[in-house]
């Protein structure tokens, strides 16, 4: 039952071969007895979830017809939940119930879909491996003591060892895409104002996305079309159609042109990837694709503009956790100033302050021109290369890592190897792109991600590049061991 | 040393929305403690921002009374900083770009000339919540009902140059804005509040260093904090000492300001356009529909009422100073036919009555219909001024409309010449001693010595004889 597709299961619930409420207890069953190793959920939420799958059983014994309709999935825990622990994985949140649902939990909940419970996550989505959690690590499970990626890499783990049937994400610099390359999953991020970003507690607003992760794009598009559209409570978001991304899934892509930035597989990138990479865009050119060779010259300036766009940001976003009105709050503060300091100091991890200061390093005054004012105009310059690239070519495609997944503690010492994992997915947020990753060939088990994006509002078409591929190839069946 | 005052004004006006700048909470003042916010209000995790659309409605038609530049692009920027009452540790406001631009007011001085106050800038944000200390022993109480209520904050140039020009504009502001409509203009309740920045100068020389006063809840103390902030200044520099650029708190009750936070001690604010809020574009539609919409002016409407009411430009000046004043009296002279005498009874005896009752124009039991009706009775002879008064203070009373308590009370004036000539030639009768003189007596005197006899048939008649033909017959019987 959980290596079924969304629609396997759809049809399966609907011709009574089982219900949501057994589709339910096998996925919680399975977080029984693999979460304990692999600590890719903050929270369970076993009863609202057995509820929930009976209401669905109802409502499809009445003949709705929704796809999602008593699915079981996760949502990461940034996005706000009624009456369950929204952490963010962060100390300070540890206490935090929000009294209302994030637009994308609303719609899943509308959809029907049932909520098995909350993942773990870099502490405010900060992070590359999922190693900055208050909760603890979270392990891969291809590989025990490996890192799943970061931020959502609770998600993705979940995903990838069938704790779930789909999850929901975050991607700020390349938080959906990262983890799903190194678990193996389709993760996708969509243009900037596609989804809601209400109830989504903010990293960095200009840049953060949520989007779905699942086992295929197939699943990927089901969700999508749930959590997709305009939402008046977010102004930032996107007053344009969706469209059925399912439709179009089956196009084939002959003259598909296919560009592939040379400054993507250069320096820097292992060659064993490079070869992955290589084996899928042979796949597309034999499905009728062709491939250009394109230049983005200013990738190599898109770490270093995230590095002060997000920290900006973030400075101000995490502001509101002050220890006054909700959150962790330090045992009996002195005065104001001993408050906010050790509440601050303690309910934070090491990661979200050297941002927090490096944000507002960059905004105080007589920095702001040299920091903000110059990573904007960077970013402009930035957009600007992808508009000439998507001028010539349809799609982008290039590797979503630099590496498979790391050790826990390989780079835990030294944050700019860290930030520099996300060297092939951070211009994508600061161009506002949508973008995917997809499992291609991996090297010695390990997964690897092939990362494709599109331009603003083409996420239907990077579902049906994506589901071609993985209707020519298995890469994306294989199942970790242990999991199957 | 002769030395020279320089004043620029900093005024935050409650913009009069139903619901808040960003969020559907409440904006009404007095409700219980954190009644009125919302999780938006509150700052909680992942809440969002919305403009609310009628604050830029206002902003606009805000700067098109001052004749200011409305910006194409105007962007909302985060102020950042931390204290318990402002909920996400930044206040959104502007700061680049703000919604209005350079704009300008004219302000009266006492001599009667006219000078203009140039307005730099006129910004949209939103207000903080509330501490209270006093409440809770040892602790803060929060009150966040006021967070998020939006406030448009309009700069001035530093362009005046005594208390008395700051009293002036800020007034002018005060009666542009509720005028318009966008705000109610309660200084009380915090609706309109003013800041101060304070120099001085030796006269002619380069800009002092200013001090910032707040805390100025009244016009009254406007006048007075800056008073007594220049003879401060002028005295310590006298004293050899130098001012330091500070904020400095008024103290109404030991009537001195005192100093809150240096230069040193001011946060960096840390101000950059907020992601969550995209640019506010200008509509070419609203823009349109601000110009077509916009009211009478209070310049406008005091040169009107001189011009069409034949009013002095003091009187004029009087009736316009609130735009429910001008209302009331327009609504007045309307009923009654003459604004000559509307003007006087609405300036005098209902003002009068207004300020000994302490009540504010929208409270008065007498209406402006009611005002001139009755009004109207002394224009067609019914009641005399002097009982016109009695009607008044019945009216006030709650007894009905000006005709019924005429009617009730039996005051309608005696116009039937026979009656009255019939008093008349009795008060002559009994008084021949005073007629005997009044006729031995100069022309010149004489005028004086009739208003005895006036007085004396008026009281007769209890008042209701007509006036006009009570002299009449008195002089034709003398």
């Amino acid at each position: 039952m959980h290596n079924k597709s969304i629609a396997e299961l759809a049809l399966g619930l609907r011709a009574g071969e089982f219900t949501s409420v057994e589709l339910t207890r096998t996925h919680l069953d399975r977080i029984a007895s693999h979460n304990p190793q692999l600590n890719c959920l903050i929270s369970v939420c076993e009863e609202t979830a057995l509820q929930e799958a009976e209401l669905a059983d109802r409502r499809i014994r009445a003949g709705d017809a929704g796809q999602l309709l008593g699915i079981p999935i996760i949502h990461k825990d940034i996005f706000c939940t009624d009456g369950v622990k929204t952490s963010c994985g962060s100390k300070m949140l540890d206490n935090f119930i929000a009294p209302y649902d994030a637009h994308v939990v609303e719609l899943l909940k509308q959809a029907g879909a049932v909520m098995l419970g909350k993942s773990n996550m870099d502490e405010f989505a900060m992070g590359s491996s999922n190693e900055n959690s208050f909760y603890g690590p979270v392990h891969n499970p291809w590989q025990a003591g490996a890192v799943p990626g970061g931020s959502s890499g609770g998600s993705a783990a979940a995903v990838a060892a069938r704790l779930c049937v789909a999850a929901t994400g975050t991607d700020t610099g390349g938080s959906i895409r990262q983890p799903a390359a190194f678990c193996g999953i389709t993760g996708l991020k969509p243009t900037y104002g596609r989804v809601s970003r209400y109830g989504m507690i903010a990293f960095a607003s200009s840049l953060d996305q949520g989007g779905p992760m699942a086992r295929s794009a197939e699943d990927a598009a089901t969700l999508l079309q749930v959590m997709a559209g305009f939402d008046s409570r977010d102004s930032t978001s996107a007053e344009q159609p969706v469209p059925d991304y399912a439709a179009t899934l089956n196009d084939d892509l002959n003259g598909l042109r296919i560009g592939v930035p040379k400054e993507y597989l250069g320096e820097g990138l292992e060659t064993a990837i490079a070869d992955s990479i290589q084996l899928a865009l042979d796949e597309y050119v034999r499905l009728g694709a062709e491939l250009v060779e394109i230049s983005l010259p200013n990738t190599h300036l898109g770490v270093p503009t995230y590095y002060v766009v997000a920290p900006a940001e973030c400075s101000s976003n995490l502001s509101r956790f002050d220890g006054v009105r909700y959150g962790y709050r330090c045992s009996e503060p002195r005065d104001l100033e001993d408050l906010y300091k050790r509440s601050r100091g303690e309910g934070f991890g090491a990661e979200v302050k050297r941002r927090i200061m490096i944000g507002t390093y960059a905004l105080s005054a007589g920095y702001y021109d040299a920091y903000y004012l110059k990573a904007q105009k960077i970013r402009h310059l930035i957009s600007d290369d992808f508009r000439a690239a998507f001028e010539r070519v349809d799609v982008i495609m290039g590797p979503t890592a630099p590496s498979t997944a790391f050790g826990i503690g390989e780079k835990a010492a030294d944050p700019v190897t860290m930030y520099l994992s996300d060297i092939y997915t951070i211009a994508v947020n600061l161009a506002g792109l949508p973008g995917m990753s997809i499992p291609v060939r991996p090297i010695n088990g390990m997964p690897v991600g092939l990362q494709l994006i599109g331009n603003y509002f083409q996420e239907a078409r990077l579902l049906n590049v994506a589901h071609q591929l993985q209707q020519a190839t298995n890469w994306h069946t294989a199942t970790p061991a242990g999991f199957e | 040393m002769q030395w020279e005052t320089v004043i620029g004004l900093e005024i935050h006006a409650q913009l009069a929305t139903r619901s808040k700048i960003f969020s559907g909470a409440s904006t009404a003042f007095g409700a219980e403690p954190n009644t009125q916010a919302c999780t938006i209000d509150l700052g909680l995790p992942g809440v969002l921002p919305v403009l609310n659309r009628e604050v830029v409605r206002m902003a606009i038609t805000f700067g098109v009374a001052i004749e200011a530049e409305i910006a194409t692009r105007s962007v909302f920027a985060r102020k950042n900083y931390f204290y318990p009452d402002l909920p996400k540790g930044y206040q959104i406001s502007q700061f680049e770009l703000p919604i209005v631009g350079k704009g300008r007011v004219e302000i009266e001085l006492e001599d009667g000339t006219l000078k203009p106050v140039g307005v730099t800038r006129a910004h949209l944000e939103e207000d903080a919540g509330k501490s209270l200390h006093e409440d809770f022993h040892g602790m803060t109480g929060v009150d966040l009902n006021r967070a998020g209520t939006p406030l448009l904050e309009i700069v001035s140039e530093p362009d005046m140059r005594s208390a008395k020009e700051a009293v002036a504009y800020a007034k002018k502001i005060h009666q542009i804005v509720q005028y318009l409509g966008i705000c109610d203009g309660n200084m009380q309740e915090g609706s309109f509040r003013c800041d101060a920045n304070v120099s001085v100068r030796p006269k002619g020389g380069p800009l002092g260093t200013r001090a910032e006063l707040k805390n100025l809840n009244s016009f009254r103390f406007l006048e007075r904090a800056i008073n007594i902030e220049v003879e401060r200044q002028i005295d310590l520099i006298e004293g050899g000492g130098t001012v330091v650029q500070e904020t400095r708190l008024y103290d109404a009750d030991k009537d001195e300001t005192r100093s809150m936070r240096s230069k040193e001690e001011a946060n960096d604010y840390r101000y950059f356009p907020d992601p969550d809020l995209l640019p506010v574009e200008l509509d070419a539609g609203l823009m349109e529909a601000v110009r077509a919409g916009m009211p009478e002016l209070p310049d406008a409407k005091r040169a009107r009422f001189a011009r069409d009411y034949g009013l002095s430009s003091y009187d004029a000046a009087v009736l316009t100073a609130s735009k429910g004043l001008a209302d009331y009296f327009e609504l007045a002279a309307k009923v009654a036919g003459d604004a000559k005498l509307v003007a006087n009874w609405v300036m005098g005896e209902f003002s009068g009555a207004l300020n000994k009752a302490g009540l504010a124009l929208e409270q008065s039991p007498v209406s402006a219909e009611q005002l001139g009706g009755m009004l109207l009775r002394i224009v067609d002879k019914t009641i005399s001024g002097r009982i016109a008064k009695q009607v008044f203070e019945a009216m006030w009373a709650g007894e009905g409309s000006a005709d019924r308590i005429i009617e009730a009370q039996g005051l309608k004036q005696i116009t039937d010449s026979g009656a009255i000539e019939a008093v008349v030639d009795a008060v002559l009768a009994v008084n021949a001693e005073q007629v005997a003189n009044y006729r031995n007596a100069d022309e010149k005197k004489r005028p004086k010595m009739l208003g005895f006899f006036v007085g004396q048939v008026m009281k007769q008649s209890k008042g209701k004889a007509n006036p006009n033909q009570v002299n009449e017959l008195l002089l034709k019987k003398l």
